[in-house]
Protein backbone atom coordinates (compact mmCIF):
# COMPACT_ATOMS: atom_id res chain seq x y z
CA UNK A 1 0.00 0.00 0.00
CA UNK A 2 1.14 3.29 -0.71
CA UNK A 3 -0.25 6.85 0.20
CA UNK A 4 0.36 9.80 -2.45
CA UNK A 5 1.82 12.67 -0.21
CA UNK A 6 1.41 15.80 -2.21
CA UNK A 7 4.22 16.72 -0.78
CA UNK A 8 6.28 13.73 -1.10
CA UNK A 9 4.98 12.03 -3.80
CA UNK A 10 3.76 8.23 -3.70
CA UNK A 11 5.71 6.76 -0.37
CA UNK A 12 5.60 3.10 0.98
CA UNK A 13 2.12 2.68 3.66
CA UNK A 14 5.84 2.26 6.68
CA UNK A 15 5.83 5.57 6.62
CA UNK A 16 2.92 6.81 7.81
CA UNK A 17 0.98 6.50 11.18
CA UNK A 18 -2.62 5.96 10.81
CA UNK A 19 -4.41 7.76 13.71
CA UNK A 20 -8.22 7.53 12.57
CA UNK A 21 -11.66 8.05 10.70
CA UNK A 22 -11.94 11.74 9.43
CA UNK A 23 -14.62 12.16 12.32
CA UNK A 24 -11.85 13.44 14.56
CA UNK A 25 -11.62 16.40 12.58
CA UNK A 26 -14.81 17.40 13.79
CA UNK A 27 -14.07 18.56 17.41
CA UNK A 28 -17.48 19.02 19.32
CA UNK A 29 -17.84 22.94 20.47
CA UNK A 30 -19.07 22.46 24.04
CA UNK A 31 -18.78 19.65 26.73
CA UNK A 32 -21.90 17.60 25.80
CA UNK A 33 -21.07 14.19 26.78
CA UNK A 34 -23.09 12.69 24.01
CA UNK A 35 -21.38 14.78 21.41
CA UNK A 36 -18.20 13.33 22.76
CA UNK A 37 -18.29 10.21 23.22
CA UNK A 38 -19.62 10.25 19.48
CA UNK A 39 -16.48 12.23 18.33
CA UNK A 40 -14.12 10.21 20.06
CA UNK A 41 -15.34 6.47 20.15
CA UNK A 42 -18.38 6.09 17.35
CA UNK A 43 -17.73 5.20 14.39
CA UNK A 44 -19.43 4.56 10.96
CA UNK A 45 -17.05 1.81 10.54
CA UNK A 46 -17.33 2.01 6.63
CA UNK A 47 -16.81 -1.57 4.34
CA UNK A 48 -15.81 0.46 0.92
CA UNK A 49 -15.24 4.46 0.32
CA UNK A 50 -13.68 5.79 3.70
CA UNK A 51 -11.76 8.79 4.77
CA UNK A 52 -9.03 8.72 7.49
CA UNK A 53 -6.12 10.49 8.67
CA UNK A 54 -2.65 9.58 8.24
CA UNK A 55 0.53 11.26 9.72
CA UNK A 56 3.45 11.22 7.62
CA UNK A 57 5.57 10.71 10.32
CA UNK A 58 9.03 9.19 8.86
CA UNK A 59 8.18 11.73 5.85
CA UNK A 60 7.38 15.48 5.85
CA UNK A 61 5.03 15.50 9.26
CA UNK A 62 1.96 16.59 7.44
CA UNK A 63 -1.80 15.39 8.40
CA UNK A 64 -3.28 14.25 5.54
CA UNK A 65 -6.85 13.56 4.73
CA UNK A 66 -6.60 9.68 2.89
CA UNK A 67 -9.83 8.64 0.86
CA UNK A 68 -9.65 4.65 1.09
CA UNK A 69 -11.82 1.76 -0.02
CA UNK A 70 -11.37 -0.63 3.14
CA UNK A 71 -12.31 -3.75 0.95
CA UNK A 72 -9.88 -3.05 -1.98
CA UNK A 73 -7.27 -1.35 -0.26
CA UNK A 74 -6.83 0.69 -3.55
CA UNK A 75 -6.03 4.65 -2.08
CA UNK A 76 -8.04 6.82 -3.98
CA UNK A 77 -6.43 10.41 -2.49
CA UNK A 78 -4.72 11.82 -0.44
CA UNK A 79 -4.78 15.26 0.98
CA UNK A 80 -3.56 18.01 3.12
CA UNK A 81 -5.48 18.63 6.60
CA UNK A 82 -3.55 22.06 6.89
CA UNK A 83 -4.74 22.99 3.32
CA UNK A 84 -8.68 22.24 4.35
CA UNK A 85 -8.71 18.96 3.16
CA UNK A 86 -11.40 19.61 0.47
CA UNK A 87 -10.23 22.49 -1.60
CA UNK A 88 -6.17 21.77 -0.67
CA UNK A 89 -3.40 20.12 -2.83
CA UNK A 90 -4.32 16.85 -3.83
CA UNK A 91 -1.79 13.76 -4.23
CA UNK A 92 -4.33 12.00 -6.89
CA UNK A 93 -3.46 14.75 -8.89
CA UNK A 94 -0.11 13.41 -8.92
CA UNK A 95 -1.02 10.11 -9.06
CA UNK A 96 -2.88 11.02 -11.99
CA UNK A 97 -0.09 12.76 -13.67
CA UNK A 98 2.49 10.24 -13.35
CA UNK A 99 0.41 7.54 -14.68
CA UNK A 100 -0.36 9.99 -18.03
CA UNK A 101 3.41 10.71 -17.99
CA UNK A 102 3.41 13.86 -17.09
CA UNK A 103 6.13 15.59 -13.96
CA UNK A 104 5.03 14.91 -10.65
CA UNK B 1 -27.36 -39.86 16.12
CA UNK B 2 -25.27 -39.36 19.04
CA UNK B 3 -21.28 -40.07 18.54
CA UNK B 4 -19.41 -42.73 20.71
CA UNK B 5 -16.49 -45.15 20.21
CA UNK B 6 -19.02 -48.16 19.20
CA UNK B 7 -20.65 -46.22 17.01
CA UNK B 8 -17.31 -45.48 15.54
CA UNK B 9 -16.52 -48.91 15.54
CA UNK B 10 -19.21 -50.35 14.09
CA UNK B 11 -20.12 -47.68 11.02
CA UNK B 12 -16.04 -49.10 10.23
CA UNK B 13 -17.01 -52.56 10.10
CA UNK B 14 -20.09 -52.02 7.70
CA UNK B 15 -18.66 -49.05 5.50
CA UNK B 16 -19.69 -46.18 6.88
CA UNK B 17 -23.05 -46.25 5.38
CA UNK B 18 -25.08 -45.73 8.28
CA UNK B 19 -23.68 -41.82 8.82
CA UNK B 20 -26.27 -38.96 8.49
CA UNK B 21 -25.28 -35.27 8.05
CA UNK B 22 -24.72 -33.71 11.67
CA UNK B 23 -27.54 -30.78 10.88
CA UNK B 24 -30.69 -30.11 8.97
CA UNK B 25 -31.01 -27.93 6.29
CA UNK B 26 -34.33 -25.74 7.38
CA UNK B 27 -36.07 -23.46 5.48
CA UNK B 28 -36.72 -20.13 7.41
CA UNK B 29 -40.04 -20.15 9.21
CA UNK B 30 -42.04 -16.67 9.13
CA UNK B 31 -41.72 -16.31 12.64
CA UNK B 32 -39.43 -17.23 15.91
CA UNK B 33 -39.26 -15.94 19.53
CA UNK B 34 -35.45 -14.91 18.74
CA UNK B 35 -32.97 -14.66 16.03
CA UNK B 36 -29.55 -14.74 15.79
CA UNK B 37 -27.67 -13.00 12.97
CA UNK B 38 -24.76 -14.66 11.99
CA UNK B 39 -23.53 -18.26 12.11
CA UNK B 40 -20.30 -18.13 13.25
CA UNK B 41 -19.05 -19.09 17.17
CA UNK B 42 -20.51 -17.06 18.74
CA UNK B 43 -24.34 -17.08 17.59
CA UNK B 44 -24.08 -20.74 16.88
CA UNK B 45 -22.66 -21.07 20.93
CA UNK B 46 -25.59 -18.70 21.74
CA UNK B 47 -28.19 -20.81 20.17
CA UNK B 48 -27.06 -23.54 21.73
CA UNK B 49 -27.60 -22.19 25.21
CA UNK B 50 -30.41 -20.30 24.73
CA UNK B 51 -31.65 -23.74 24.06
CA UNK B 52 -29.78 -25.92 26.70
CA UNK B 53 -29.53 -23.34 29.81
CA UNK B 54 -33.14 -22.11 28.77
CA UNK B 55 -35.52 -24.07 27.12
CA UNK B 56 -35.76 -21.15 24.14
CA UNK B 57 -35.85 -24.02 20.76
CA UNK B 58 -37.89 -21.78 18.48
CA UNK B 59 -35.06 -20.12 17.19
CA UNK B 60 -33.09 -19.16 14.06
CA UNK B 61 -29.46 -18.63 13.36
CA UNK B 62 -29.27 -16.61 9.76
CA UNK B 63 -25.98 -16.88 8.62
CA UNK B 64 -25.19 -15.27 5.05
CA UNK B 65 -22.80 -17.98 3.71
CA UNK B 66 -22.36 -21.17 5.48
CA UNK B 67 -21.98 -21.78 8.67
CA UNK B 68 -18.43 -21.19 10.56
CA UNK B 69 -17.78 -19.36 7.26
CA UNK B 70 -15.99 -16.55 8.88
CA UNK B 71 -13.68 -16.04 11.85
CA UNK B 72 -14.23 -18.83 13.44
CA UNK B 73 -12.43 -20.65 10.85
CA UNK B 74 -9.46 -17.84 10.37
CA UNK B 75 -7.72 -17.68 13.77
CA UNK B 76 -5.13 -19.22 15.15
CA UNK B 77 -7.19 -21.30 17.78
CA UNK B 78 -5.68 -20.11 21.17
CA UNK B 79 -7.75 -20.60 24.44
CA UNK B 80 -6.36 -19.06 27.59
CA UNK B 81 -7.40 -17.87 31.03
CA UNK B 82 -4.96 -14.83 31.63
CA UNK B 83 -6.87 -11.86 31.83
CA UNK B 84 -5.61 -9.02 34.22
CA UNK B 85 -8.42 -6.29 35.26
CA UNK B 86 -11.86 -7.48 36.66
CA UNK B 87 -14.72 -7.60 34.23
CA UNK B 88 -12.09 -9.28 32.04
CA UNK B 89 -10.99 -12.08 33.88
CA UNK B 90 -13.64 -13.81 35.72
CA UNK B 91 -15.34 -14.27 32.04
CA UNK B 92 -12.43 -15.80 30.14
CA UNK B 93 -12.25 -17.91 34.03
CA UNK B 94 -15.71 -18.93 33.22
CA UNK B 95 -14.94 -19.64 29.33
CA UNK B 96 -11.97 -21.83 30.54
CA UNK B 97 -14.58 -23.88 32.67
CA UNK B 98 -16.88 -24.22 29.82
CA UNK B 99 -14.19 -25.41 27.36
CA UNK B 100 -12.67 -27.87 29.74
CA UNK B 101 -16.15 -29.79 29.17
CA UNK B 102 -17.06 -29.11 25.79
CA UNK B 103 -15.85 -31.83 24.28
CA UNK B 104 -18.20 -33.97 26.26
CA UNK B 105 -21.38 -31.43 26.88
CA UNK B 106 -21.46 -31.72 22.73
CA UNK B 107 -20.67 -34.38 22.09
CA UNK B 108 -18.22 -33.50 19.30
CA UNK B 109 -14.41 -33.19 19.88
CA UNK B 110 -13.38 -29.83 19.60
CA UNK B 111 -9.98 -31.33 20.21
CA UNK B 112 -8.93 -29.02 23.10
CA UNK B 113 -5.29 -29.32 24.01
CA UNK B 114 -4.35 -28.27 27.57
CA UNK B 115 -0.63 -27.92 26.38
CA UNK B 116 0.07 -24.94 28.37
CA UNK B 117 0.71 -21.01 27.17
CA UNK B 118 4.32 -19.53 28.00
CA UNK B 119 4.34 -15.52 27.37
CA UNK B 120 7.66 -14.46 27.23
CA UNK B 121 9.52 -11.47 29.43
CA UNK B 122 12.74 -9.65 28.45
CA UNK B 123 12.98 -6.94 30.84
CA UNK B 124 12.76 -6.32 35.04
CA UNK B 125 9.96 -4.10 34.70
CA UNK B 126 8.27 -6.61 32.54
CA UNK B 127 8.81 -9.11 34.84
CA UNK B 128 6.93 -7.45 37.63
CA UNK B 129 4.40 -6.64 35.07
CA UNK B 130 3.61 -10.46 34.72
CA UNK B 131 4.20 -11.60 38.44
CA UNK B 132 1.40 -9.23 39.15
CA UNK B 133 -0.71 -10.85 35.99
CA UNK B 134 -0.09 -14.01 37.55
CA UNK B 135 -1.13 -13.29 40.79
CA UNK B 136 -4.35 -12.39 39.81
CA UNK B 137 -4.98 -15.32 37.56
CA UNK B 138 -4.48 -16.93 40.71
CA UNK B 139 -6.53 -14.94 42.60
CA UNK B 140 -9.32 -15.03 39.98
CA UNK B 141 -8.66 -19.25 40.68
CA UNK B 142 -6.70 -20.37 37.60
CA UNK B 143 -3.30 -21.21 37.71
CA UNK B 144 -0.19 -19.19 36.65
CA UNK B 145 3.78 -20.24 37.68
CA UNK B 146 6.36 -16.93 37.05
CA UNK B 147 10.04 -19.16 34.86
CA UNK B 148 12.73 -17.46 35.23
CA UNK B 149 15.32 -17.97 32.16
CA UNK B 150 16.54 -21.58 33.12
CA UNK B 151 12.80 -22.81 33.61
CA UNK B 152 11.76 -21.55 30.07
CA UNK B 153 15.25 -23.06 28.61
CA UNK B 154 13.91 -26.24 30.50
CA UNK B 155 10.56 -25.94 28.04
CA UNK B 156 12.14 -24.36 25.32
CA UNK B 157 15.77 -24.78 24.71
CA UNK B 158 15.46 -24.31 21.09
CA UNK B 159 14.92 -20.09 21.64
CA UNK B 160 17.63 -17.57 21.35
CA UNK B 161 17.71 -16.44 25.05
CA UNK B 162 20.93 -14.04 24.13
CA UNK B 163 19.48 -11.79 21.26
CA UNK B 164 20.81 -8.64 21.91
CA UNK B 165 17.83 -7.13 21.90
CA UNK B 166 15.39 -8.72 23.38
CA UNK B 167 17.44 -11.31 25.51
CA UNK B 168 14.92 -13.42 27.67
CA UNK B 169 14.74 -13.11 31.38
CA UNK B 170 11.47 -15.83 32.24
CA UNK B 171 8.53 -16.19 31.27
CA UNK B 172 4.65 -16.44 32.61
CA UNK B 173 3.19 -20.74 32.08
CA UNK B 174 -0.23 -20.99 31.96
CA UNK B 175 -0.79 -24.42 32.41
CA UNK B 176 -4.20 -24.66 30.94
CA UNK B 177 -4.11 -22.77 28.21
CA UNK B 178 -3.71 -24.14 24.60
CA UNK B 179 -5.20 -24.57 21.57
CA UNK B 180 -8.76 -26.54 20.19
CA UNK B 181 -9.75 -27.26 16.55
CA UNK B 182 -11.26 -24.02 15.30
CA UNK B 183 -13.63 -25.46 12.67
CA UNK B 184 -15.10 -28.51 14.87
CA UNK B 185 -15.98 -25.72 17.88
CA UNK B 186 -18.61 -24.13 14.92
CA UNK B 187 -19.69 -27.89 13.99
CA UNK B 188 -19.66 -28.69 17.33
CA UNK B 189 -22.34 -26.23 18.68
CA UNK B 190 -24.11 -26.19 15.07
CA UNK B 191 -25.06 -30.02 15.42
CA UNK B 192 -25.86 -29.43 19.48
CA UNK B 193 -27.88 -26.86 18.40
CA UNK B 194 -29.43 -28.39 15.57
CA UNK B 195 -30.17 -31.57 18.13
CA UNK B 196 -32.48 -29.27 20.64
CA UNK B 197 -34.26 -27.80 18.02
CA UNK B 198 -32.79 -24.77 16.73
CA UNK B 199 -32.63 -24.01 12.96
CA UNK B 200 -29.89 -23.13 11.31
CA UNK B 201 -30.38 -21.02 8.06
CA UNK B 202 -28.02 -20.73 5.84
CA UNK B 203 -27.36 -18.42 2.97
CA UNK B 204 -29.49 -16.36 4.65
CA UNK B 205 -28.27 -12.79 4.40
CA UNK B 206 -30.03 -10.26 6.79
CA UNK B 207 -30.93 -7.27 4.59
CA UNK B 208 -32.64 -5.22 7.37
CA UNK B 209 -33.56 -4.67 11.03
CA UNK B 210 -37.81 -3.69 11.43
CA UNK B 211 -38.34 -1.83 14.20
CA UNK B 212 -41.76 -0.71 15.29
CA UNK B 213 -42.14 2.03 17.90
CA UNK B 214 -38.89 1.57 19.42
CA UNK B 215 -39.25 -2.30 19.53
CA UNK B 216 -37.36 -4.93 17.07
CA UNK B 217 -39.79 -6.65 15.34
CA UNK B 218 -38.22 -9.19 13.22
CA UNK B 219 -35.59 -8.91 10.27
CA UNK B 220 -35.72 -8.60 6.12
CA UNK B 221 -33.54 -11.09 4.62
CA UNK B 222 -32.34 -12.75 1.08
CA UNK B 223 -35.17 -15.35 1.69
CA UNK B 224 -37.95 -13.00 2.87
CA UNK B 225 -38.88 -11.29 6.24
CA UNK B 226 -39.19 -13.50 9.38
CA UNK B 227 -40.72 -11.99 12.54
CA UNK B 228 -39.28 -12.27 16.05
CA UNK B 229 -39.28 -10.35 18.94
CA UNK B 230 -35.89 -10.52 20.08
CA UNK B 231 -32.68 -10.21 17.73
CA UNK B 232 -29.18 -10.57 18.91
CA UNK B 233 -26.49 -9.51 16.40
CA UNK B 234 -23.83 -11.56 16.49
CA UNK B 235 -21.46 -10.95 13.40
CA UNK B 236 -17.70 -10.30 14.36
CA UNK B 237 -16.00 -8.09 11.95
CA UNK B 238 -19.58 -6.84 10.37
CA UNK B 239 -20.69 -5.28 13.54
CA UNK B 240 -20.80 -1.92 11.97
CA UNK B 241 -22.97 -2.74 9.02
CA UNK B 242 -25.55 -4.86 10.95
CA UNK B 243 -25.80 -2.09 13.68
CA UNK B 244 -26.75 0.79 11.29
CA UNK B 245 -29.60 -1.40 9.71
CA UNK B 246 -30.76 -0.47 13.29
CA UNK B 247 -30.00 3.23 12.67
CA UNK B 248 -27.48 2.88 15.67
CA UNK B 249 -23.37 3.40 15.25
CA UNK B 250 -21.13 1.50 17.41
CA UNK B 251 -17.81 2.10 19.26
CA UNK B 252 -15.97 -0.27 16.52
CA UNK B 253 -13.45 0.25 13.92
CA UNK B 254 -12.86 -2.81 11.88
CA UNK B 255 -9.24 -4.04 11.54
CA UNK B 256 -7.65 -6.45 9.27
CA UNK B 257 -5.06 -9.27 11.65
CA UNK B 258 -2.77 -11.54 9.75
CA UNK B 259 -1.81 -14.99 10.79
CA UNK B 260 0.40 -17.69 9.11
CA UNK B 261 0.64 -21.43 8.61
CA UNK B 262 3.78 -23.51 7.71
CA UNK B 263 4.03 -26.96 5.93
CA UNK B 264 3.49 -29.87 8.25
CA UNK B 265 6.42 -30.54 10.22
CA UNK B 266 7.26 -33.55 12.93
CA UNK B 267 6.30 -32.52 16.34
CA UNK B 268 8.62 -29.77 17.25
CA UNK B 269 6.68 -27.14 19.24
CA UNK B 270 4.66 -28.57 22.20
CA UNK B 271 3.28 -25.21 23.68
CA UNK B 272 2.38 -21.75 22.90
CA UNK B 273 4.87 -19.42 22.83
CA UNK B 274 4.37 -15.62 22.45
CA UNK B 275 7.29 -12.97 22.24
CA UNK B 276 5.80 -9.56 23.45
CA UNK B 277 8.78 -7.91 22.07
CA UNK B 278 8.33 -8.63 19.11
CA UNK B 279 4.38 -9.19 18.84
CA UNK B 280 4.73 -12.40 17.62
CA UNK B 281 2.86 -15.91 19.12
CA UNK B 282 3.04 -19.66 17.81
CA UNK B 283 1.74 -23.00 18.38
CA UNK B 284 1.76 -26.55 16.06
CA UNK B 285 -1.08 -27.36 15.10
CA UNK B 286 -2.28 -31.25 15.40
CA UNK B 287 -1.41 -31.42 11.31
CA UNK B 288 1.81 -30.19 12.08
CA UNK B 289 2.05 -26.43 10.64
CA UNK B 290 3.15 -24.01 12.67
CA UNK B 291 0.42 -21.45 13.29
CA UNK B 292 1.85 -17.90 13.77
CA UNK B 293 0.65 -14.27 14.11
CA UNK B 294 1.79 -10.84 15.05
CA UNK B 295 0.09 -7.47 15.36
CA UNK B 296 -2.70 -5.78 13.81
CA UNK B 297 -1.92 -4.21 10.55
CA UNK B 298 -3.52 -1.16 12.05
CA UNK B 299 -5.68 0.89 9.19
CA UNK B 300 -9.27 0.29 9.00
CA UNK B 301 -9.93 -3.22 7.17
CA UNK B 302 -12.22 -4.98 5.78
CA UNK B 303 -9.89 -6.77 3.20
CA UNK B 304 -9.92 -10.36 4.88
CA UNK B 305 -5.76 -10.09 4.11
CA UNK B 306 -3.18 -7.75 4.66
CA UNK B 307 -0.53 -5.83 3.29
CA UNK B 308 3.68 -6.97 3.47
CA UNK B 309 5.35 -4.72 5.88
CA UNK B 310 3.36 -6.97 8.51
CA UNK B 311 4.05 -10.08 7.12
CA UNK B 312 8.00 -8.79 7.01
CA UNK B 313 7.89 -7.85 10.81
CA UNK B 314 6.30 -11.24 11.72
CA UNK B 315 9.05 -13.05 9.89
CA UNK B 316 11.37 -10.98 11.70
CA UNK B 317 9.94 -11.81 15.24
CA UNK B 318 9.90 -15.31 14.67
CA UNK B 319 13.30 -15.62 13.50
CA UNK B 320 14.54 -13.18 16.78
CA UNK B 321 13.18 -15.51 18.92
CA UNK B 322 13.00 -18.62 17.37
CA UNK B 323 15.72 -19.09 14.33
CA UNK B 324 15.16 -22.82 14.01
CA UNK B 325 11.69 -22.10 11.82
CA UNK B 326 13.49 -20.56 9.20
CA UNK B 327 13.75 -23.36 6.86
CA UNK B 328 10.22 -24.01 7.17
CA UNK B 329 8.08 -23.45 4.31
CA UNK B 330 5.18 -20.77 4.55
CA UNK B 331 1.68 -22.57 2.68
CA UNK B 332 -0.21 -19.86 3.39
CA UNK B 333 -1.26 -16.71 5.07
CA UNK B 334 -4.45 -15.03 5.85
CA UNK B 335 -6.29 -11.65 7.70
CA UNK B 336 -9.30 -11.61 10.07
CA UNK B 337 -11.42 -9.20 10.34
CA UNK B 338 -11.41 -7.68 13.63
CA UNK B 339 -14.07 -5.50 15.44
CA UNK B 340 -11.60 -3.35 17.77
CA UNK B 341 -13.33 -1.37 20.04
CA UNK B 342 -11.50 1.89 21.76
CA UNK B 343 -10.35 0.27 25.16
CA UNK B 344 -9.80 -4.18 23.53
CA UNK B 345 -12.42 -5.17 25.56
CA UNK B 346 -15.95 -6.74 23.87
CA UNK B 347 -19.77 -5.45 24.05
CA UNK B 348 -22.76 -7.76 25.29
CA UNK B 349 -25.12 -5.67 26.53
CA UNK B 350 -28.80 -4.52 25.55
CA UNK B 351 -29.13 -1.68 22.81
CA UNK B 352 -31.28 1.44 22.73
CA UNK B 353 -33.64 -0.66 20.49
CA UNK B 354 -35.97 -2.65 22.90
CA UNK B 355 -35.48 -6.63 21.95
CA UNK B 356 -32.29 -5.84 19.95
CA UNK B 357 -28.97 -7.20 21.65
CA UNK B 358 -25.64 -7.13 20.46
CA UNK B 359 -22.40 -8.81 21.02
CA UNK B 360 -19.60 -7.84 19.55
CA UNK B 361 -16.07 -6.05 19.40
CA UNK B 362 -14.26 -9.18 20.02
CA UNK B 363 -10.76 -7.48 19.39
CA UNK B 364 -8.78 -10.27 18.40
CA UNK B 365 -8.97 -12.39 21.29
CA UNK B 366 -12.75 -13.85 20.08
CA UNK B 367 -11.85 -17.73 19.90
CA UNK B 368 -11.43 -18.57 23.53
CA UNK B 369 -14.32 -16.78 24.58
CA UNK B 370 -16.73 -18.32 22.36
CA UNK B 371 -18.36 -20.36 25.30
CA UNK B 372 -18.78 -17.86 27.87
CA UNK B 373 -20.22 -15.55 24.84
CA UNK B 374 -22.68 -17.79 24.10
CA UNK B 375 -23.51 -18.52 27.78
CA UNK B 376 -23.90 -14.97 28.50
CA UNK B 377 -25.51 -13.22 25.33
CA UNK B 378 -27.95 -16.32 26.06
CA UNK B 379 -28.31 -15.14 29.21
CA UNK B 380 -28.76 -11.55 28.13
CA UNK B 381 -31.33 -12.76 25.53
CA UNK B 382 -33.64 -14.96 27.66
CA UNK B 383 -33.57 -13.07 30.96
CA UNK B 384 -32.89 -9.96 30.00
CA UNK B 385 -30.28 -9.00 32.28
CA UNK B 386 -26.63 -9.38 31.92
CA UNK B 387 -24.86 -12.24 33.38
CA UNK B 388 -22.74 -11.45 36.32
CA UNK B 389 -19.24 -12.74 34.43
CA UNK B 390 -20.10 -10.38 31.18
CA UNK B 391 -21.94 -7.63 33.39
CA UNK B 392 -18.93 -5.02 33.00
CA UNK B 393 -19.11 -5.54 28.89
CA UNK B 394 -21.35 -2.48 28.49
CA UNK B 395 -22.08 -0.21 25.25
CA UNK B 396 -21.96 2.92 27.23
CA UNK B 397 -18.93 2.17 28.83
CA UNK B 398 -16.50 4.64 26.49
CA UNK B 399 -19.70 7.54 27.43
CA UNK B 400 -19.07 7.18 31.20
CA UNK B 401 -15.71 6.17 31.62
CA UNK B 402 -16.01 2.65 32.64
CA UNK B 403 -13.23 1.34 30.52
CA UNK B 404 -12.04 -2.50 30.24
CA UNK B 405 -8.61 -1.37 28.95
CA UNK B 406 -6.18 -4.33 29.41
CA UNK B 407 -3.55 -3.25 27.63
CA UNK B 408 -3.56 0.27 29.69
CA UNK B 409 -2.55 2.04 26.15
CA UNK B 410 -5.80 4.56 26.54
CA UNK B 411 -9.22 4.77 24.65
CA UNK B 412 -8.78 5.36 21.30
CA UNK B 413 -9.27 2.59 18.24
CA UNK B 414 -5.71 3.22 16.90
CA UNK B 415 -4.35 2.01 19.71
CA UNK B 416 -5.49 -1.51 21.03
Amino acid sequence: MRIPCPLCGPRDRREFFYYGSEDYLNRPVGDDPAAWDAYLHLRDNPAGETRDLWYHEMGCASWLLVTRNTVTHAVLDARLVAAGGEGGASGGDILAKMKSGGAA
Amino acid sequence: MRYSGLKVISEGLFGNRGWKPAWRDPAPKPAYDAIIIGGGGHGLATAYYLAKNHGLTNIAVLEKGYLGSGNIGRNTTIVRANYLLQGNSEFYSHSMKLWEGLSADLNFNVMHSQRGLINLFHSDGQRDAFARRGNMMISQGDDAELLDREGVRSYLPYLDFEQTRFPIYGGLLHRRGGTARHDAVAWGYARAADRRGVDLIQNCEVTGIDIAGGRVTGVQTTRGPIRAAKVGMVVAGRSGQVAAMAGLRLPIESHVLQAFVTEGLKPVIDHVISFGMGHFYISQSDKGGLVFGGDLDFYASYASRGNLPMVEHVMEAGMTLMPMIGRAKVLRSWGGIMDMTPDGSPIIDRTPVEGLFVDAGWNYGGFKAVPASGWCMAHLMATGQPHAVAARFRLDRFATGHLLDEEGTGSQHNLH
